[in-house]
């Protein structure tokens, strides 16, 4: 079984390529679009479109229906606010950290017994 | 700023020789950063920072250990390092990510800014990206965040 931490790194991993993004984009912008449509649009040949769509697909952010000889692909939004809210997540870290600091230091400056603000004072 | 940068900052109300030791010290990193840390604060320094399972880092089956390289200190202004590179590796902007460290003494207090830089560089081993899904993650916030803006202008339909 995946667990969230790994489902999580496969989402970012799909995310963090240029390319894909761009690929993320032009369908959001389409609604659907065949892999022909978006190689031409994107500066990449049309079987790099194809190869980004594989990994895309497989973590869930695009999904594919076949309409007649060709495959629409189009975002799934739930699944685009899933690895927002993942992305959202993460992002708090460096603030919890130098919240840490924060604490910390505080302490310790109060430990020493010089409120900060009597030393600018002296 | 580059597109794989994060930067944030915060006001501490301590001296910027405190804030300095805070950020700096091992034993003081293993209480805000990692769960232990092995380094020296001078240029050229090389460490390790070690996450233990069932430590700050969360549900992980085993140690993660990632090595950590003083790039620039200067006393209580200036502290910078590269992490994230294969261990053994010599870190350049190719294979690990900067962070920097400035710290700007304020009538209130000290001015701790951060700014990580080189993410991408760093993401493309696995270890790495898990990590950096754990700690990192303001850059995407803006790459995503223009994805959202499109979801949020795009009839949901079109994806049902």
């Amino acid at each position: 079984m995946a667990t969230a931490v790994a489902e999580d790194d496969a989402l970012w991993a799909a995310v963090a390529d240029p390319t894909r993004r761009r690929v993320l984009d032009a369908l959001l912008e389409h609604g659907e679009a065949s892999t022909t449509t978006l190689a031409e649009e994107l500066p990449v040949t049309r079987q790099a479109v194809a190869k980004h769509l594989v990994v895309l697909d497989r973590v869930g952010l695009v999904a594919g229906r076949r309409r007649g000889r060709e495959v629409r692909y189009a975002v799934r939004a739930e699944r685009l606010d899933d690895a927002a809210e993942a992305m959202a997540r993460v992002a708090q870290q460096w603030d919890r950290r130098l919240a840490r600091i924060k604490r910390l230091a505080e302490s310790v400056q109060a430990e020493a017994g010089t409120d900060f603000q009597h030393r600018q004072g002296d | 700023m580059a597109a794989d940068s994060v930067e944030r900052e915060i006001l501490i109300e301590a001296s910027p020789e405190v804030v300095w030791g805070v950020i700096t010290e091992p034993e003081q990193i293993s209480r805000w950063f990692s769960d232990e840390a092995e380094l020296e604060g001078r240029a050229g320094a090389d460490g390790a920072l070690t996450w233990r399972p069932g430590g700050r880092g969360g549900d992980r089956d085993s140690d993660m250990v990632v090595p950590i390289r003083v790039v620039d200190a200067e006393p209580f202004r200036r502290f910078s390092f590269r992490w994230n590179h294969p261990r053994g590796a010599r870190p350049d902007e190719n294979n690990s990510a900067l962070v920097e460290f400035s710290l700007i003494e304020e009538a209130d207090g000290t001015r701790l800014r951060v700014v990580e830089s080189g993410i991408d560089a760093v993401t493309d081993d696995e270890q790495g990206r898990a990590r950096y899904l754990d700690e990192h993650g303001q850059g995407w916030e803006r790459h995503l965040g223009e994805l959202l803006d499109y979801v949020a202008s795009t009839p949901r339909q079109a994806t049902r």
